[in-house]
């Protein structure tokens, strides 16, 4: 593990053997439903064809308590459909999900209640994730109260704490979401998320609509959060920058599936997937200066007629033969470090 | 041609709304010479984007310019018609914008809506103007341009639909384009593509450009000079290297420090407490002394721009002159 996260977390958690959050072989497949006229043909004999999205195909993954998992990926590689599996929002198509060791799908009643409460998301965009016709006290305030975290006659006090701790001024709490900045809506929905104490956090994309500054403050709102309130969290985004600056492990994913997981600083320092490798390139760096800019060859294919073997091989340089027909395992190539390519065969 | 392909000279772009007079764009000065990229960077409500509307002359109303200069190639264009804008609108100077939706017609397909933009700038035939529009789309790297012209916009992916912007912008190989943050929407990996693009297009056929965009780390690889903006003001400009190594004025120090990878890992971002005022009722003296960590009583005066460096210049009284910002 790095210095900085020692540093960051001082009280290290003792059973780091117990991931807080476990996926075992998780796919998600959107089909479109065939209508009416279709189902006939089919019935008659006529090939129809239904055209099924791998968003996610056969994801194992797994994050340990006090962790943040750094999840990359371009539009359409299947992040945000991860990051909603493990939020339980959408059940996945196969494969299972652990909560602290147990099947989300075998949890009943106050069990299922509580792992639901206590992973929360914070999602993009803050102008569509908070209901406009609800003042900020509700917002924050309806869940906890619902939930009986908090007593009716407390939840004043209450809220004003979320909103405080979300660096929110908390007169402002009788307001509705248009009277705020992007930055501070986003801030509304961090304290949403809090209310109801969770110790894992989903981000999907949480900062990419801010701009730098505000950015800059929200990445640090998250940091400052993660120490006072031993949290966890799973943050998506395209943005290395990012993702490097805040996470302890790095997950890469292309048209649904691992390509490469890692401690952040190894993926950074030694990328091994030939696809980390061209996403670094073509990072812009505030330190590069003048650089002549190249760009991986081809589009992202479409996810609804993926290339065979390995999704990566009509763009790959070191393509082969074996990458058309066969898709490589993820597999570990050094201490905590896996990648899904064929090329660390040969060595 | 000694004169620089754009001189824009204390530009004010004012919207006359019901709430009182915004100044998105309040004196903005800066100067692009051929072959060069200006990369124009500032966050949401900084003026920007007004900035580029107004030197293409798509300002519309309640937003009118109300001062300075815009010499395109020593012609101000303030002076010209309607008609002779038009001349060089599109032919001349060309815009891409944030979404490349907003250049395309989505009911009209490619071939369409390049041979339109081609023949309405020269004399040429239909067959001409066909080639012409199909060179371009090969010039920017899409794949079978003979086949793509017969589609529609809405059959390309958005890196592909932001080439044929760019593909569009290029019909008349002109002298400036202004770029609206053109590789936003895009994925970093088809942002590669695009910026190589727009810098074969500069060292071939000298292009100027106007990059506008949020993102320093974009303008850092892209540009050559760089003019930071700040409440409808420039705050710095200068040559790239010079500004983001050791930027002078407060705020670019600040927004240098707000990038993620610049910082070391784990650590707190260096971050600009406040928000952007609002440009109806912006502080006195300095937009920016309400979230500076330098301001003295009088930053309340407006600050002059002035040139602390050779060629590199800010608008503050009390710029980081000492010390270079290190990493």
């Amino acid at each position: 593990m790095s210095e900085a996260l020692t540093e960051a977390r001082p009280a290290a958690p003792p059973d780091a053997a117990t991931p807080i959050i476990e996926l075992r072989g998780v796919s998600k497949r959107f089909s479109r439903q065939l209508d009416f006229a279709a189902k006939l043909a089919k019935r008659l004999g006529v090939p129809v064809r239904e055209d099924v999205v791998h968003a996610v195909d056969g994801v194992d993954l797994s994050i340990r308590k006090g962790e943040v998992v750094g999840l990359v990926g371009e539009s359409g590689c299947g992040k945000s459909t991860l990051g909603r599996m493990v939020a339980g929002i959408m059940p996945p198509t196969a494969g299972s999900i652990l909560w602290r060791g147990k099947d989300l799908r075998s949890l009943t009643g106050a069990e299922a209640r509580e792992a639901k409460l206590r992973t929360q998301m914070i999602f993009q965009d803050p102008y569509a994730s908070l209901n406009p016709r609800l003042k900020v006290t509700e917002i924050v305030g309806e869940a906890p109260l619902v939930h009986g975290l908090v007593r009716r006659s407390d939840l004043g006090p209450y809220v004003e704490e979320q909103l405080r701790r979300a660096g929110l001024d908390p007169s402002l709490r009788r307001r509705y979401p248009h009277q705020f900045s992007g930055g501070q809506r986003q801030r509304i929905g961090i304290a949403r998320a809090l209310a109801v104490k969770p110790d894992f956090l989903v981000c999907d994309e949480a900062v990419a609509a801010l701009d730098v500054s505000i950015q800059a403050q929200i990445l640090n709102l998250f940091m400052t959060l993660r120490r006072e309130l031993d949290l966890t969290y799973l943050f998506i985004s395209h943005d290395l920058g990012v993702v490097e600056h805040l996470s302890d492990r790095v997950v890469i994913m292309y048209l649904g599936r691992v390509v490469e997981e890692a401690p952040a600083e190894e993926v950074f320092k030694h990328p091994n997937h030939p696809y980390t490798k061209a996403l670094l390139a073509e990072v812009p760096r505030i330190e590069a200066r003048k650089r002549a800019f190249a760009g991986i060859q081809g589009e992202i294919p479409s996810p609804l007629n993926p290339p065979s073997g390995c999704h990566f091989h009509p763009r790959c340089p070191f393509a082969m033969e074996r990458c058309r027909t066969e898709r490589p395992a993820l597999r570990e190539i050094a201490p905590g470090h896996r990648s899904a390519c064929h090329l660390n065969d040969g060595a | 041609m000694s004169a620089p392909t754009l001189e824009v000279r204390d530009l004010r772009t004012h919207f006359f709304t019901r709430a009182g007079v915004v100044k998105a764009v309040d004196g903005v000065s800066f100067t692009v010479e051929r072959g060069k990229v200006l990369g124009l960077v500032g966050e949401s409500g900084s003026g920007k984007s007004v900035t580029g509307f107004s030197i293409i002359g798509l300002v519309d109303p309640p937003g009118r310019i109300v001062g300075g200069q815009i010499l395109f190639k020593g012609k101000d264009l303030a002076t010209l018609s309607e008609r002779e804008m038009r001349d060089l609108r599109g032919n001349r100077i060309a815009m891409i914008f944030q979404d490349p939706m907003m250049t395309l017609n989505p009911v009209l397909r490619i071939d369409t809506q390049m041979i339109e933009t081609v023949l309405a700038h020269a004399k040429v035939s239909r067959e001409e103007a066909r080639q012409r529009a199909r060179d371009a789309l090969g010039q920017v790297g899409i794949p079978s341009p003979e086949e793509r012209l017969k589609a529609y916009p809405h059959q390309f992916s958005g890196g592909m639909r932001q080439r044929v912007a760019i593909a569009i912008a290029l019909l008349h190989k002109p002298d400036l384009i202004i770029a609206d943050e053109p590789t936003t929407a895009l994925d970093v990996t088809i942002q590669g593509q695009i910026l190589a693009e727009a810098q074969k297009l500069c060292s071939n056929f000298g292009t100027s450009l106007i990059w506008i965009t949020h993102d320093l780390s974009v303008v850092a690889g892209l540009a050559d000079d760089i003019a930071v903006m700040y409440a409808g003001k420039v705050v710095e400009e200068g040559p790239v290297g010079q500004v983001l190594d050791a930027p002078l004025h407060p705020y670019t120090v600040g927004l240098i420090g707000s990038v993620p990878s610049r910082n070391h890992r784990g650590q707190p971002l260096r971050q600009i407490p406040g928000m952007t005022p609002s440009l109806l009722n912006l502080p006195s003296g300095c937009a920016f002394r309400s979230r500076c960590p330098r301001a003295e009583p009088n930053c309340a005066e407006p600050p002059p721009m002035a040139e602390y460096r050779t060629a590199q210049s800010a608008r503050c009284i009390h710029p980081h002159l000492e010390e270079a910002v290190a990493a």
